[in-house]
């Protein structure tokens, strides 16, 4: 369970925000509002203020590299420090059965990353920040740059991660997406958030 | 091998013949460079010009407190210099402190530790020693340290979101900005390594130049320069890696976060 209570950071909050285990919330709003500081903040990304805490976990007694493997973020653009793909990955020969379910070939650990595309860089991406097995998932529009097929097949796999109980906020512009996958609906507009009506 | 030569002001002279006839050449193919020659030139006759006399009146007098307050400025000039080269920088002090700093402590130390222990004039500080020692280590000094700050303060901005996907996998900052701090410490060694590779096949230095023109026996010019050299090395190393990992410390926090907004905007 994710618990933020009054996180302050730049035009945003104080907000409070609990998301169950196995919970999905989505959040929408206009761009520049500020949902992917949001995110950024629950991670320990940017200096901010507020109590945040996973379980029994509270992020200001756990060093920061730990807080982020129990509270994994995929931002909006991902990012890569090695010519192949495979390095970035602990342990790329359990990845590679995985592949298939989010249509990606599953030769794609041996793939260079300057030859990505960036829909498969995104599942990439997806699959390395599960890599920890975080209890708590914050994912910045992960299927922007995905047709509608493969938005499904990611949808699925994060209905995988919600069964096993992983805490899952999502933000999103597709209004569909949210119906599909949310079990809330969030409105972050003017550093607020606010609850949507189902 | 112990005539020296003295130059009259007239061999001076003869010599500028040469520059003289460059400028007539680019005065005649149009190229407008004269000018830009004239005034460099010029600056060189009245800098040098000075600074001889400053050196002339330092060594006669031979007080420690001057030669310091001579190195001091030596130190905030090259200081200034590191702080110019870069193209971002750090915010405030630092910007200016921690490249300055770097320099100067490795600088310094290294050439007072020379002096006291390998060169040994006596006084250990006699300014005919000291300066220009000082000089040669802290102007490579200068050179590696703007290099690597400029490499990685620039690295660090263009790379941010690959270290941010590390950091957020849960890498602590040192991990995360490893590839980026790799770079700029070879683009601060890179000088002084191609520097001792090249010496004596490529380029003859002009220490050593200067001492055997100065009717110094050929073997005791090397050596001279060989102590140089690995001074020059050991400095620049040490001032490389302190403003290095300085400059981690600052581009990161406690809660290893990549601190962009302790930079400055680029320039231009």
């Amino acid at each position: 369970m994710l618990k933020v209570k009054a996180l302050i950071r730049l035009t945003i909050g104080p907000v409070d925000l609990t998301v169950a285990d196995g919970e999905c919330v989505a959040i929408t709003g206009p761009s520049g509002t500020g949902k992917s500081v949001f995110l950024r903040a629950i991670v320990d990304l940017d200096p901010n203020e507020g109590q945040i805490s996973v379980g029994k976990i509270s992020r200001e007694n756990t060093p920061a590299p730990e807080w982020r493997s129990h509270v994994a973020m995929l931002p909006a653009e991902s990012g890569w420090w090695d010519d192949n793909v495979g390095a970035h990955f602990k342990n790329p020969n359990k990845i590679t059965p995985q592949l298939t379910d989010i249509g990606l070939a599953n030769t794609a650990m041996e793939w260079e990353v300057a030859r990505l595309s960036s829909g498969e860089k995104h599942r990439l991406a997806l699959l390395r920040c599960l890599e920890n097995d975080p209890e708590v998932l914050l994912l910045d529009e992960p299927t922007a740059a995905l047709d509608h097929d493969t938005t499904l097949m990611v949808e699925a796999l994060l209905r995988k991660e919600l069964e096993r109980g992983t805490s899952i906020v999502i933000v999103t512009h597709d209004a569909a997406q949210a119906t599909r996958l949310a079990d809330r609906r969030l409105h972050l507009e003017d550093g607020k958030l606010g609850e949507v009506a189902p | 091998m112990n005539s020296y030569l003295t130059l009259t002001y007239f061999d001076v002279l003869l010599a500028t013949g040469f520059l003289i006839l460059n400028g007539a050449l680019s005065l005649w193919l149009n190229l407008q460079l004269e000018r830009k020659l004239l005034i460099a030139a010029l600056r060189m006759v009245v800098q040098l010009l000075l600074v001889g006399m400053l050196l002339k009146s330092l060594f006669s007098i031979l007080s420690p407190w001057l030669t310091l307050l001579v190195a001091m400025a030596m130190v905030l000039f090259a200081g200034r210099e590191i702080w110019a080269r870069q193209d971002r920088r750090l915010r405030g002090f630092w910007g200016y402190g921690l490249g300055a700093g770097a320099m100067g402590f490795a600088g310094a130390g290294v050439t007072v530790i020379a002096l006291t222990t390998m060169v040994g004039p006596d006084p250990w500080w006699t300014p005919r020693y000291a300066l220009p020692m000082l000089g040669m280590i802290l102007g490579n000094t200068m050179t590696g340290v703007s290099l690597a700050q400029d490499t990685l303060h620039g690295a660090a901005a263009r790379e941010r979101v690959a270290i941010e996907a590390r950091i957020l996998l849960g890498a602590n900052r040192m991990e995360a900005m490893l590839p980026v701090v790799r770079r700029a410490l070879r683009a601060g060694f890179m000088p002084i390594i191609n520097g001792m590779a090249a010496t004596g096949i490529v380029s003859l230095p002009g220490m050593m130049t200067g001492q055997i023109l100065s009717g110094v026996d050929p073997n005791e010019a090397v050596k001279y320069q060989l102590l140089i050299m690995f001074l020059i090395a050991g400095a620049t190393g040490l001032g490389v890696l302190l403003a290095t990992f300085g400059s981690i410390w600052r581009l990161s926090d406690s809660r290893h976060r990549l601190r962009l907004d302790r930079l400055t905007k680029p320039k231009g």
